[in-house]
């Protein structure tokens, strides 16, 4: 327990501690708010679907945690280049307690960075439909936090060197993104598109968190979406589990 | 306290580890010489749990590492080749958290970490993040670290690469007073030969992954008819320079030096 515990605060730590960091990682979330946000404003209103700003929060506040926590995963990458791993890997702890605080911690500074956007949405105008909504709006970040913490420690336990996260990136992490209906709705979709986007588990995330917040319609229901997520948080836990097991140095 | 017999390790295409043997006794400082490529790196990989071997029996205090990886992790302290600390953290942050993973009681470990920091001078730089620390402080700090959990072995992979000759003074200081002290058995490789010759017990030369010679630094040169340690490795590994292809590890190796910077 005490692991768990001292690798958790380790990635918590080095979290508050890198404020120049933090700020740069507002900068994107910021874009998608304000321009898009504004931008896109009027169309989506002509369209007949309401306030694009109340729209896009959800999905931004899906993108900031989504980020952010297939992000911490992968800095298994820089552990390993830094050295820090092998230190984890030669204690007498058994790896699955490394990981799971390594993943724990990373899903915890996902949800701290989630917050941090939810309350710059406020700040730009969104409002949840109540406050009761809060609460379970923050269950889904947490759920949308540790499936993706989980799927970048098993990223991260495979890469060796820097061209891979950038293939990580572009080919994994920035679709996961536009399919996941963070940016437009996933009602009357091309079938293709509709079929790929139920496979994108963040769809699931954004679903429950826009569903809850905002009280819209929800593609799939918040049922469906927690237990999705739920299903898909084990999985990828076992999963990346496996591949820390399997690192050699 | 470490007993090797008949070590092999094979890689797809060569033999890393060929049919190694040796024995070192509690508290002795045993130096493992070799030049690049010669396996010793891999041995060490297979004594800390973090390779398993292709054949050969191992013991680390009677303890079996393929078979009690977490019991043989809790017997020795390990210095690699390269840093392994945590630049983001403090010194004493970088401590606390190898304390917790060892198992040491807070009070213990709250105690064993100012004695340390203060036996490597860096106890008033306790606070301060470790990527702030120059070279030289680093490899004090990881030794630091390798003796706080009270290790019964403390292995270190060329631990004064890149050092100035007064940090490896100092280092080896330290290291052979913890050894008298503490009664800590001590498995190093360097390529330096006078540091050898300077703290080691016993020394064993590798090459090709087999062990070439052993015993003392003098039954070495009277072996080889030499005047220094250094011509008897010569005599006994040749002049030939040993190229190795870089491997992912060695290209991040360098990928980190120049972030380092």
């Amino acid at each position: 327990m005490h692991a768990i515990f001292i690798l958790w605060l380790r990635e918590v730590k080095k979290y508050t501690r890198s404020r120049a960091q933090i700020v740069a990682s507002l900068g994107q979330p910021l874009l998608y708010l304000l321009v898009l946000g504004f931008g896109l404003g009027p169309v989506f209103q002509q369209a007949g679907n309401g306030s694009y700003l109340q729209f896009v929060a959800p999905g931004v506040i899906g993108m900031t945690v989504l980020f952010t926590s297939v992000f911490s995963g992968i800095a298994l990458l820089f552990d390993r280049q830094f050295g820090f791993l092998k230190e984890t890997l030669v204690a007498p702890v058994p790896r699955i307690r490394i990981m799971i605080g390594r993943t724990l911690g990373g899903a915890t500074v996902a949800m701290l960075q989630g917050t941090l956007i939810f309350v710059v949405c406020l700040i730009a105008g969104f409002r949840p439909v109540s406050l009761s909504s809060i609460p379970l709006g923050f269950v889904f970040m947490a759920l949308i936090a540790i499936v993706f913490a989980a799927f970048g420690t098993a990223i991260g336990s495979g890469l060796q060197d820097m061209q891979g996260f950038q293939l990580i990136m572009n080919f994994l992490v920035l679709p996961i993104f536009f399919l996941s209906g963070a940016l437009y709705p996933l009602h009357n979709l091309p079938k293709v598109l509709a079929a790929v986007t139920r496979l994108d588990p963040l769809s699931y995330g954004v679903d429950g968190l826009r569903g809850v917040l905002t009280g819209r319609l929800m593609v799939f229901g918040t049922g469906t979406d927690l237990l999705a997520l739920t299903l898909i948080a084990v999985v990828l836990l076992i999963f990346g589990a496996w591949r820390f097991s399997k690192i050699e140095i | 306290m470490i007993r090797v017999q008949n070590l092999v390790k094979k890689f797809a295409d060569f033999t890393a580890v060929n049919d190694v043997s040796f024995a070192v006794p509690r508290g002795e400082i045993f130096a493992f010489l070799g030049p690049n490529g010669a396996g010793k790196t891999t041995t060490i990989k297979m004594l800390t749990t973090l390779l398993p071997p292709t054949s050969g029996r191992l013991q680390l205090n009677g303890l079996d590492p393929i078979r009690q990886p977490n019991e043989v992790r809790q017997q020795f302290g390990i210095v690699f080749q390269d840093p392994s600390l945590d630049g983001d953290l403090t010194a004493a942050e970088n401590l606390e958290l190898h304390g917790v993973l060892y198992h040491v009681p807070r009070k213990v470990r709250r105690e064993r970490a100012e004695i340390l920091l203060k036996l490597f001078e860096l106890w008033d730089r306790k606070d301060t993040l470790v990527k702030k620390f120059s070279g030289g402080m680093k490899r004090r700090l990881e030794i630091a670290r390798g003796f706080l959990h009270t290790p019964k072995i403390l292995f270190l992979d060329e631990p004064t690469l890149g050092l100035d000759p007064q940090s490896r003074n100092q280092l080896w200081t330290h290291v052979k007073r913890l050894n008298e002290t503490e009664q800590v058995t001590v498995f190093l490789t360097t390529h330096y030969m006078e540091e050898a010759d300077r703290v080691a017990h016993r020394i064993a030369v590798i090459d090709h992954g087999r062990i070439v010679a052993m015993g003392s630094s003098q039954e070495l040169k009277r072996q080889t008819k030499t005047e220094s340690l250094e011509e008897a490795f010569l005599a006994l590994t040749g002049t030939t320079i040993r190229d190795e292809t870089a491997n992912p590890s060695d290209q991040l190796r360098q990928v980190a030096q120049m972030w380092r910077r």
